[in-house]
């Protein structure tokens, strides 16, 4: 089946290209832009894999939300790029270097002595006609994973409030209105009795 | 033919790129938080692998919430950036020696 390997080396390259662009290009927003792509690749090599639900859910909440979230943030931010660029060449080297001697011992790792080929781990049959991964997900979660699935919530909640708690400023020197406050006046703070001598009545100017 | 170690082989590779993104990118927080975004893609792409090739849905599941805690790490994570930006004008890692650590 040539094709299903084509389509993984095309979006692994894509991916992998993405990826260089991220860590490698001058412009934040180009970076993030970079990001996405990269996102969108994975979740095609995760449909090759039948992850299906967990693929939508890639595009839909990172290239969607959070993706957006940093492109929002990169935009909303003015910032002096130059300063932010130094040392990139300096490190260069060094980084390359860690980046091979990683990559030689991972390789090393996956390739040798078959521990990953197909006789270790045979290639899986594709699912049957009617399978939906999105149920199968939905039992294993709500069955086993229940918990962790509500402390999940829970995560997501404090990290709304946080969010919402770190980036709530209060401006000095703005009129803003005070419920409370307009709900709790007595009428003595508004109304002031006076009490004064009657005054004689002026006199009525000549009508000409 | 793809076996698993084309995927894992993948993930690896995303890995050692996000690695080498904070090697080169030391100065900038905004690439710094993709660059972890990007290793965090990586590991997913390992469990989403395994869940396939070991016929086990759990490797999913484990994806799942990565997705869920890298979501708040990333909104908590930019809004200190945005925070930090208010308060100093800069998000030069170099420039937050406050703690003098």
């Amino acid at each position: 089946m040539p094709i299903y390997e084509m389509v993984f080396y095309a979006f692994s390259l894509v991916l992998l290209g993405a990826a260089v662009a991220v860590i490698t290009v001058r412009n934040p927003v180009f970076a993030a832009l970079s990001l996405v792509l990269a996102f969108f690749s994975s979740a095609a090599i995760w449909m090759l894999l039948e992850v299906e639900f967990l693929a939508i859910i890639l595009v839909l909440v990172y290239v969607g939300a959070v993706l957006v979230l940093f492109l929002f943030v990169v935009m909303m931010l003015d910032i002096n790029l130059e300063p932010l660029r130094e040392g990139f060449i300096r490190y260069l080297p060094a980084g390359v270097a860690v980046a091979l001697l990683m990559a030689a011992e991972l390789m090393l790792v996956l390739w040798s002595r078959g521990r990953f080929d197909e006789h270790a781990f045979p290639i899986p049959e594709p699912n049957p006609d009617g399978f939906s991964n999105t149920r199968a997900l939905g039992e294993l979660l709500f069955k086993d994973y229940l918990l962790p699935f509500e402390v999940a919530g829970v995560v997501l909640l404090v990290a709304i409030i946080a969010a919402v708690a770190l980036t709530l400023r209060r401006r000095t020197g703005m009129h803003r209105q005070d419920p409370a406050a307009q709900v709790r006046v007595q009428r003595g703070e508004r109304v002031r009795l006076v009490k004064m001598d009657a005054e004689p009545r002026p006199e009525t100017r000549p009508t000409k | 033919m793809l076996t698993l170690a084309h995927f894992l082989t993948l993930g690896a590779l995303l890995f050692v790129l996000s690695v080498t993104g904070i090697f080169l990118n030391r100065k900038n927080v905004i690439i710094l938080l993709m660059c972890i975004e990007l290793m965090l893609l990586a590991v997913n792409m390992n469990f989403v692998a395994f869940s396939r090739f070991l016929g086990n849905l759990d490797g999913q599941i484990f994806v799942f919430f990565i997705l869920t805690v890298a979501a708040a790490e990333a909104a908590i994570g930019l809004a200190i950036l945005v925070v930090l930006f208010r308060n100093r004008q800069t998000i030069n890692v170099a420039e937050l020696d406050d703690l003098k650590g």
